[in-house]
């Protein structure tokens, strides 16, 4: 049976490969750290990585996770001590939350790439994630604190 | 009646420790309180003034449904090993108030937060007060209940300890989670006991009556106003642990999606279900009758619910049903048309709403009149978390989950939509991926019972899509606001007329006679703060052809955006500083006499009552002064930069904001730095209020730049974040300043979460002229010069 491994343990598929990794992960294996904003590709609340890369699960198919690695944010760091996670804690920038881990996975794989983002790439990389409750300012603070370190 | 509190006056002197009046005073006060326990009362040794009597003052939670209940057996429960149990009542979306309410009992009882759980309510009233999180109220309405079951239940500690060691409850003083024992010199001894050890005897007492509590005095706080507390669900929101409405998961669960009419009041005319019930994993298909009752309040649309073992599976179904609607006659609504019809009543006199003077005989003698239109779209709320609730109904008892604003509403409604009695529904109350007033309406709620119903009880999740959110919304209004200023030979304004058009909120709830109520009136609009003469302030019909709701800061947006504007461009015509300009409109230090200026007598006061709440023109000038100080008002910038600013007095706050506006070479307007000034009153968390001013203020920046939702053929023409845009990363206000007035003590608590938004909106318009020599007069008005 084709599996993916998610966060650490290898999962088995039978189902539409059609299906968004979205789905297969919060209603199929209720990991509902990952959130559903848009289903369009457009917000970023649905950011997990695969093979490193932040991808939108809204876009990207079980089909296409298929044989791959992919990690959401309960399998960032099992204790929540990920620099990003902390940094984030050290500036409080959650406001309602809903958004926020879709920042920190797009974030952390920003960081993962290029440990010492510009503004420029801060801003770039971003602006695929909408929070609504306006917490950017936040968040880009937080980006440059976990690159320098928390 | 409650809820406030202010210090009392010369008639009830404060309570100091060592003086012999206080001593007198005080005895006769706990005599009072543990008359019923028997309990021996002798004088408090402690600090002086570390504690003082205070009396409620009045506030609008008076008249709102279930009002307040301040019992510590209702919001605070601790276990026997010291654990402390605090209720959070209203509902988290954002703001921190789950936090911040549970932090004023904690520092009044002192106890220590590291050893504080916060537990949310369900929707109850009768049991916890009211519970709509929504009108920036809870501080507002619940800071001094906090305050009064925390103080309440210290002295209960206090007494339980004194019970145990056989002294005088004056020689017990709770602090830091434990109540230690003082010597006679008041000193505090090596003795103490844990809340833990103190909880039995403790929730045994009566509860003291208020009028015989102590209340800490602000050097005493350890909590209220002090640094930065961080929200409780900090952690669990990094490590993506939080509970939001879609993240209940229940055995057997089946999820579902729905199909509505795209036009309100559109019914299905005939469907077929065949082709989505092939769809694998479609379990079943049910229609579900919309409410057609007039008005609507919060009634759901109607519509096919498909239900699957997965929402991709449910979304699948809806996308392959087949279903012909019958639009009704909210189809002529066209957003061009409307717009058009609504400069035209904006250009006649309209319903007199508030009349100060002689307005007319100021315009006939007017040197020059002034007159602008500011045109303003619907806009909805589109709160992050899409619109979710589960529910299920096991042996007759229907259990829900939903991110509700207004969760005891909701449950009503439930209950008479299963045609069960109340006590057989539970509203749990997840937290709120953001609500700014979409999740005050509870159709989707109300919906996921029925779909469960239809299923016979079976636990389903109702997911609304980021397209049904935009399409099915309670929309904010969509607005014409006409300003016309009487200007005199000597540069004088004499006279001001304000004219509003806008499809009102009340035709939700009320059958639409075309014209705003009160509530609409009373935000920016008949109070606007002006040391003008002659005012008039006028209201043009305007019929609703959608549904009308809340949208965080409602009707100060179109109202402050077009007041604010005015100003800043009356300002420039009459080559005068804009913010010089804004203060001599606002004239001399006063408190507003609504009688003398000619509002209307039903002026809605944000709800709170006027003599506690007045307008108070020292305090708006104030933070107008204080936000252009700190952004540097007056400094002289590069070429297409420029400083705007505009303020206003709001859920009995008040706020100025001063935008720095840069335009790039390619014409997009950039937003490097904004100052805002607060003075809510007495706070609580003073990092949240800055957060909320932070997003306040990119809220703003959507509204002014990006967010409108306009209507074609009766239906909404955007359908997600790709054509009802928002703000984001690479076009926010980079650096959000907020400074929050310290008021003097007893200054009572104003809202926090919407006055933020408008005197952003009109000081970022204001901003854009001085950097550019344009002017909005619409909003949306794009990013782009
Ligand atoms: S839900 Fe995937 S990008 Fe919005
Ligand atoms: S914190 Fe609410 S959407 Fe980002």
């Amino acid at each position: 049976m084709p599996t993916i491994s998610i966060n650490g343990e290898n999962k088995n598929f039978s189902g539409d490969p059609d299906m968004p990794l979205l789905w297969f992960v919060r209603d199929g294996l209720n990991l509902t750290g990952t959130k559903f904003g848009c289903g369009a590709g457009v917000c970023g609340a649905c950011t997990v990585h695969v093979d490193g890369v932040a991808v939108r699960s809204c876009q990207t198919t079980v089909g296409q996770a298929l044989g791959k690695t992919v990690t959401t944010i309960e399998g960032l760091s099992t204790t929540g001590d990920h620099p990003v996670q902390r940094a984030w804690r050290q500036l409080n920038v959650p406001q309602c939350g809903f958004c926020q881990a879709g920042q920190i996975m797009q974030a952390a794989a920003l960081i993962a790439k290029n440990p010492d983002p510009s503004d420029a790439q801060i801003v770039e990389v971003m602006d695929g994630n909408i929070c609504r409750c306006g917490c950017y300012q936040r968040i880009h603070e937080a980006i440059r604190l976990a690159a320098g370190g928390v | 009646m409650l809820q406030y509190f202010e210090k009392e006056q010369e008639s009830a002197p404060k309570l100091r420790a060592l003086s012999a009046i206080a001593k007198v005073d005080r005895r006769s006060v706990l005599n009072g309180m543990f008359a019923a326990t028997g309990m021996l009362v002798s004088v408090r040794v402690s600090p002086a003034e570390a504690l003082e009597h205070l009396v409620p003052y009045p506030t609008g939670a008076a008249d709102m449904p279930d009002k307040t209940v301040a019992d510590p057996h209702v919001f605070v429960a601790i276990d026997p090993d010291g654990l402390v149990s605090i209720v959070a009542h209203r509902s988290e979306m954002g703001t921190g108030i789950r936090t911040s309410l549970p932090m004023v009992i904690c520092d009044e009882m002192g106890a220590n937060w590291e050893r504080v759980r916060i537990v949310q309510a369900p929707g109850d009233e009768p049991r916890y007060g009211n519970q709509d999180t929504d009108g920036s109220r809870s501080t507002r309405h619940f800071i001094q209940p906090m305050r009064q079951c925390g103080a309440a239940m210290r002295q209960m500690l206090e007494a339980a300890a004194a019970a145990k060691w056989g002294v005088d409850a004056s020689l017990c003083r709770a602090k830091n989670h434990q109540v230690i024992l003082l010597g006679k010199d008041g000193s505090e001894t090596s003795t103490a006991l844990g809340f833990g050890d103190l909880a039995a005897g403790a929730m045994a007492l009566p509860v003291p009556a208020q009028d015989t509590l102590l209340y800490k005095t602000p050097s005493e706080f350890t909590l209220i106003g002090k640094g930065a507390t961080p929200i409780t669900d900090l952690r669990a929101i990094t490590m993506g642990k939080a509970g939001y409405g879609a993240d209940v998961r229940l055995p057997g669960m089946k999820y579902a999606v729905m199909s509505r009419p795209v036009v309100l009041g559109g019914k299905v005319k005939k469907y077929d279900a065949v082709k989505a019930l092939k769809v694998p994993g479609v379990e079943a298909v049910h229609e579900l009758a919309g409410n057609e009752t007039i008005p609507r309040k919060f009634g759901i649309l109607g519509g096919i619910a498909v239900v699957g073992n997965s929402t991709y599976a449910a979304m699948r179904g809806r996308d392959a049903l087949e279903i012909e609607w019958d639009d009704g006659p909210n189809v002529s609504y066209d957003s061009v048309a409307f717009d058009k019809e609504m400069t035209a009543t904006a250009s006649q006199p309209g319903k007199v709403i508030r009349n100060q003077g002689d307005p007319d005989s100021a315009f006939a003698n007017a040197k020059e009149i002034f007159s602008a239109d500011y045109h303003a779209q619907h806009m909805v709320q589109a709160p992050m978390e899409p619109l979710v609730a589960v529910a299920r109904i096991v042996d007759g008892k229907a259990e829900v989950w939903a991110p509700a604003q207004s969760p005891y509403g909701a449950r009503k409604d439930i209950a008479a939509a299963l045609k069960m009695p109340i006590e057989n529904v539970t509203l749990h109350v997840t937290l709120l991926g953001g609500g700014f007033g979409r999740k005050s309406a509870w159709d989707f709620i109300i919906e996921a019972a029925l779909v469960s119903q239809k299923l016979g009880g079976t636990p389903v999740l109702m997911q609304w899509t980021r397209e049904d959110d935009i399409r099915h919304g309670y929309y904010h209004t969509v607005s014409v606001e006409r300003i016309e200023a009487a200007i005199d030979g000597s540069g004088k304004v004499t006279g001001w007329r304000h004219r509003t058009v806008a499809p009102s909120i009340i035709s939700t709830f009320k059958e639409d006679d075309g014209y705003s109520f009160p509530i609409e009136y009373g935000m920016g609009f008949v109070n606007t703060p002006f040391e003008i003469p002659n005012v008039r302030c006028e209201n043009g019909k305007a019929m609703a052809h959608t549904r009308i709701g809340w949208f965080r800061s409602v009707s100060t947006i179109p109202h402050t955006f077009a007041v604010q504007s005015a100003v800043g461009e009356l300002a420039h015509k009459l080559g005068r500083d804009p913010k010089d300009f804004l203060l001599e409109l606002i004239g001399s230090d006063r408190k507003l006499d609504p009688k003398a200026l000619g509002f209307p007598n039903d002026f809605w006061n944000y709800g709170d009552p006027y003599d506690a709440f007045p307008i108070d023109t020292a305090r708006l000038k104030n933070v107008i002064n204080l936000a252009a100080a700190k952004a540097g008002w007056g400094k002289t910038l590069p070429e297409r930069q420029g400083l705007g600013i505009a303020a206003h007095c709001a859920w009995s706050s008040y706020v100025a904001t001063v935008v720095h506006v840069a335009i790039d070479a390619d014409g997009k307007i950039r937003i490097p730095e904004a100052t805002t000034a607060i003075d809510c009153g007495l706070y609580i968390n003073p990092e949240r209020i800055r957060a909320q001013l932070e997003g306040a203020a990119v809220m703003a920046t959507s509204n002014t730049f990006y967010s409108g939702i306009t209507f074609k053929r009766g239906a909404v023409e955007q359908s997600n974040f790709t054509d009802y845009n928002v703000a984001r990363m690479s076009n926010y206000p980079q650096k959000v300043n907020v400074h929050i007035v310290d008021a003097p003590a007893g200054t009572h608590t104003g809202g926090v979460g919407e006055p933020g938004v408008a005197p952003f909106v009109g000081a970022l318009c204001n901003a854009i002229f001085a950097a550019s020599q344009k002017r909005v007069r619409s909003l949306p008005a794009g990013d782009t010069i």
